[in-house]
């Protein structure tokens, strides 16, 4: 037996597929074992097809594998949809009583085992608990305790009464015990518990908690798959803390409300997907002009256009370091886990304030759909640290006043930081353009105010540049002379395929970059490996294309563009293969 | 706030590039004096515009501002007040720019029903860009990208405001600086979104809506028996195509703020030095 479990529910669209998923992941991780979920939807678009994976060990799991161990499938197109995954010792649960599932055989060795789900269910209280009776089938398959549940039912079902609690446990216990006394098989599967509490959570959630940690105050966005989450958090959530979320009519006014909110001083965020930053571009090109500290997060999906909005991809690195019309400082950085979106949310209100810049927060459907298991201690809040960078109050503000008594706003210093006052300071009233200014901000057309002004701006990249610290996270063996390169979230499963590339034999040295810009330079590192591959989802390599740039080197690419996130095994095998000098075709899926 | 604050505090010293004879003059010389007359001061005002000849207003004043993208303002405005709704908020914009790009914006502002004041100057032409129509511009209006009249008909942003549920409606003439000054600062007063159209004449692009017609036509509503706050009475006054009225069309008396009713009071600018204390909650909820 392997020491991970791979289980997955997958049905119609609203058969109450996610919420049976969370109640299972949350069930382990309270159990004390890691657990990464991950939310299937077909390649092929057509019909409602969805599915809940989770993946679950005593050990940290850091990504999805290529195998399926317990199957509950509600229809017998899950069954289908999931058959490359399955293998000969696979458990697939179905209701054999349903008229679309009566005539289902599992396939090859698999053990099918039918359960009379709905029946069971309306005899512990309703057949909308079928769900329920299917995960305490599955607990006895997998021999997980079935008390274990009970939490996990009590929390998503408690507001409804202890009766609706107590149906959905009876139901559990119903499909546990049918399982035992009809089949009593002994799969093997043993999964063992432990004392260690867990919090599970996504990378949209992830940012939310950060931006509050952060000190977030104004959140203004509009609903895109798949950075609604980030809204939908934040909503209830901020205003304890005095802040307020508002859903605006569109991304240019959402964008527009966060830059007005920054400019009265709150810190202040949108999130959107790529379609959406299109949208955001104009009012972009203001915020660094106007050096307004604002994060704007891009959770990217699949494009051009509305391309797949449900599939994965990392397609908009070049939109986020070139996009917008004219020469724009701005910081783009990029988590690359779920608990780095907490941190790296963290840092990015930090680097928008200190510097007076647009951030561009990076991450990606994979990440914001993935829920993980982490360590509370991950998120450590006293470890919180705010700057916010050179703000000018009363006393402060003789300072930076000229001869005439008039504040300079966009004085030109040395580290290109300007003082910054928030509305309300006395003697700080100040016009910001997003028209070339001069340092009271001013419409200029000078030459050499106009050269002083965009030289400022442009210090500020050179200021955080020397001042914060932009390496990439390291892994595998430093002393390696393959070097495997990659941005964002692929960094799961390039640590897990490690693994399986140390198993043969294989040495790897990893560098997962959380900055596109600044980022440190690895030219160095590039020239001294013998082998440099890029791995990223999307079809041209953009990461690579930059590194390039950089290094005035020629690198390998492992590029994904299917819009399914990358799989450990499946990584491991294509960088075995680039360093063996046989690239595979892109497969579909 | 300063009792002693006199209209010229809030006048910046850059002479402005606007046209001899220009109606935003005396639309802003309005603005300044409604907002000293009010009680507010430079430091908690906030002055959001957009573009073209209106978009110039915050350099010309003295406050906080910004001049912001073309037809974006009342968003940032939004933003502003909803950060801080100790301040007072003005948003200028041109009839281009609020009721072209900005439309939309213009729309939910007016539904959201914030408690900030949007002075719109409207010349029913594009200036800046030297002579374009305007979403405002007559039917069959001549003019350099409409050579044989415009084949579209105008806006009526008075009817928009009403049907998207408008708190407080209003109309001014740019030229009668005192009821200017006494609707704008009504507008202030009002708790909500206080929105003012300003016959606001171009004297170089635009020979139609001219002072003069202006001041041929133009109805003062104080002068009739107009209730503002009857609806059907301000329906039908704002449907009437045939006159030019100046004055409060519509208010709701009973309007509130959308900030307020969001539960809005405080500066969103204090936040501490490091995490909420008790942040750790927001981990044990993962649990």
């Amino acid at each position: 037996m392997p020491d991970d479990l791979n289980w997955a529910i997958g049905g119609e669209a609203g058969d109450g597929i996610d919420s049976t998923g969370k109640i299972f992941a949350q069930a382990l991780s309270r159990a004390g074992r890691h657990v990464f979920t991950s939310k299937d939807f077909a390649s092929r678009i057509r019909g409602g097809y969805t599915a809940y994976k989770v993946r679950t060990s005593v050990d940290r799991v850091e990504s999805v594998v290529d195998r399926l161990d317990i199957l509950i499938a509600l229809t017998e197109r899950t069954v289908e949809e999931n058959m490359d995954e399955l293998h000969d010792d696979s458990v697939i649960i179905y209701d054999g009583e349903r008229t679309m599932m009566k005539d289902f055989e599992a396939p090859g060795e698999m053990t099918g085992l039918d359960v009379p789900l709905k029946r069971l269910a309306e005899e512990a209280g309703g057949a909308i608990v079928r769900n329920i009776v299917a995960l305490g089938a599955a607990c006895e398959v997998a021999d997980f305790p079935i008390e274990n549940l009970d939490e996990s039912l009590e929390k998503r079902f408690g507001d409804k009464g202890s009766a609706i609690v107590d149906t959905n446990k009876q139901a559990a216990r119903l499909g546990q015990d049918y399982v035992a006394d009809e089949y009593g098989l002994d799969t093997g599967y043993e999964l063992e518990t432990t004392d260690s509490d867990y919090v599970l959570l996504n990378g949209d959630e992830a940012i939310g908690m950060g931006a509050i940690a952060a000190g977030c105050r104004f959140y203004s966005g509009y609903p895109i798959t798949p950075a609604t989450d980030v809204m939908e958090y934040l909503t209830g959530r901020i205003d304890q803390y005095g802040g307020k979320v508002v859903q605006a009519e569109d991304e240019l006014s959402a964008i527009n409300m966060a830059l007005g909110a920054a400019r009265a001083g709150a810190r202040s965020m949108t999130a959107t997907s790529g379609p959406g930053i299109d949208l955001m571009t104009e009012t972009f090109g203001l915020i660094a002009q106007t050096e307004t500290p604002l994060v704007i997060c891009d959770v990217m999906r699949s494009g051009p256009s509305t391309g797949m909005p449900t599939k994965q991809e990392q397609g908009d690195l070049n939109m986020t370091l070139y996009g917008g019309h004219g020469e724009i400082p701005r910081f783009v950085v990029a988590p690359t886990t779920v608990a780095e979106c907490f941190h790296k949310t963290i840092e990015a209100f930090n680097l928008a304030e200190k510097y007076q810049t647009p951030v561009y927060l990076v991450s990606d459907l994979a990440m914001a759909v993935t829920e993980q298991t982490y360590e509370p201690e991950q998120f450590d809040m006293d470890a919180v640290e705010i700057e916010r960078g050179r703000v000018v109050d009363e006393d402060g503000i003789e300072e930076w006043t000229n001869e005439k008594g008039q504040f300079t706003p966009h004085a030109a210093t040395d580290d290109g930081v300007s003082p910054r006052t928030f509305p309300g300071v006395e003697g700080g009233a100040h016009m910001t353009t997003g028209l070339e200014h001069d340092g009271l901000g001013r419409r200029t057309e000078d030459e050499q105010v106009r050269v002083e002004q965009v030289d400022k701006r442009n210090r500020k990249v050179e200021t955080a540049r020397e001042r914060e610290d932009w390496s990439p996270r390291e892994f595998g063996d430093p002393d390696s002379d393959n070097l495997v390169i990659s941005w964002g979230s692929n960094e799961g499963a390039m640590l897990e395929a490690l693994d399986f590339l140390e198993e043969e034999g294989v040495d790897v040295r990893f560098l997962s970059c959380p900055y596109i810009f600044p980022r440190e330079n690895l030219a160095e590192d590039i020239r001294e490996a013998d082998e440099v591959i890029v791995v990223e989802c999307n079809a041209t390599g953009q990461w690579a294309d930059v590194l390039e740039h950089d290094a005035l080197e020629r690198v390998k690419r492992i590029n994904k563009y299917t819009g399914v996130r990358f799989k450990a095994d499946e990584l491991a095998e294509r960088v075995k293969e680039e360093l063996a000098g046989e690239p595979a075709e892109v497969e579909a899926e | 706030m300063s009792s002693d604050i006199r209209f010229t505090d809030f006048k910046s010293d850059a002479q402005p590039t606007w046209c001899p004879g220009c109606g935003d003059f005396g639309t802003m010389n309005g603005m300044m004096k409604a907002l000293a007359n009010t009680g507010n001061d430079p430091d908690n005002t906030f002055v959001v515009a957009g573009i073209g000849c209106s978009g110039k207003i915050g350099t010309y004043m003295h406050s906080y501002a910004l001049h912001g993208v073309h037809g974006r303002a009342l968003p940032v405005g939004t933003g502003v007040k909803m950060a801080n709704p100790n301040l007072e908020v003005m948003v200028a914009g041109g009839d281009g720019d609020g009721y072209s790009i900005g439309a939309g914006h213009f729309v939910h502002a007016v539904r959201r029903n914030v408690d900030m004041t949007y002075i719109v100057m409207d010349n029913r032409i594009y200036g800046l860009t030297k002579g374009q129509f305007s979403p405002t511009s007559r039917e069959d209006f001549e003019t350099s990208t409409s050579p044989e009249g415009t084949k579209q008909q105008p806006v009526n942003p008075l009817a928009l405001a009403l049907s998207a549920g408008g708190t407080f409606i209003a109309q001014s003439f740019s030229s009668d600086s005192q009821r200017h000054t006494e609707i704008v600062q009504q507008a202030i007063e009002h708790d909500g979104f206080g929105f003012v159209n300003v016959y606001s004449p171009c004297v170089t692009f635009n020979d139609v809506d001219t002072y003069d017609y202006f001041r041929d036509t133009i109805v003062d509503l104080d002068e009739t028996d107009h209730d503002p706050t009857d609806y059907d009475d301000a329906k039908e006054k704002i449907l009437d195509a045939d006159k030019e009225y100046q004055g409060v069309i519509y208010q709701d008396e009973s309007s509130v703020g959308f900030e307020e009713r969001e539960g809005l009071s405080e500066s969103m600018a204090d936040i501490p030095d490091g995490a909420p204390e008790d942040a750790m909650d927001l981990v044990r909820e993962f649990y």
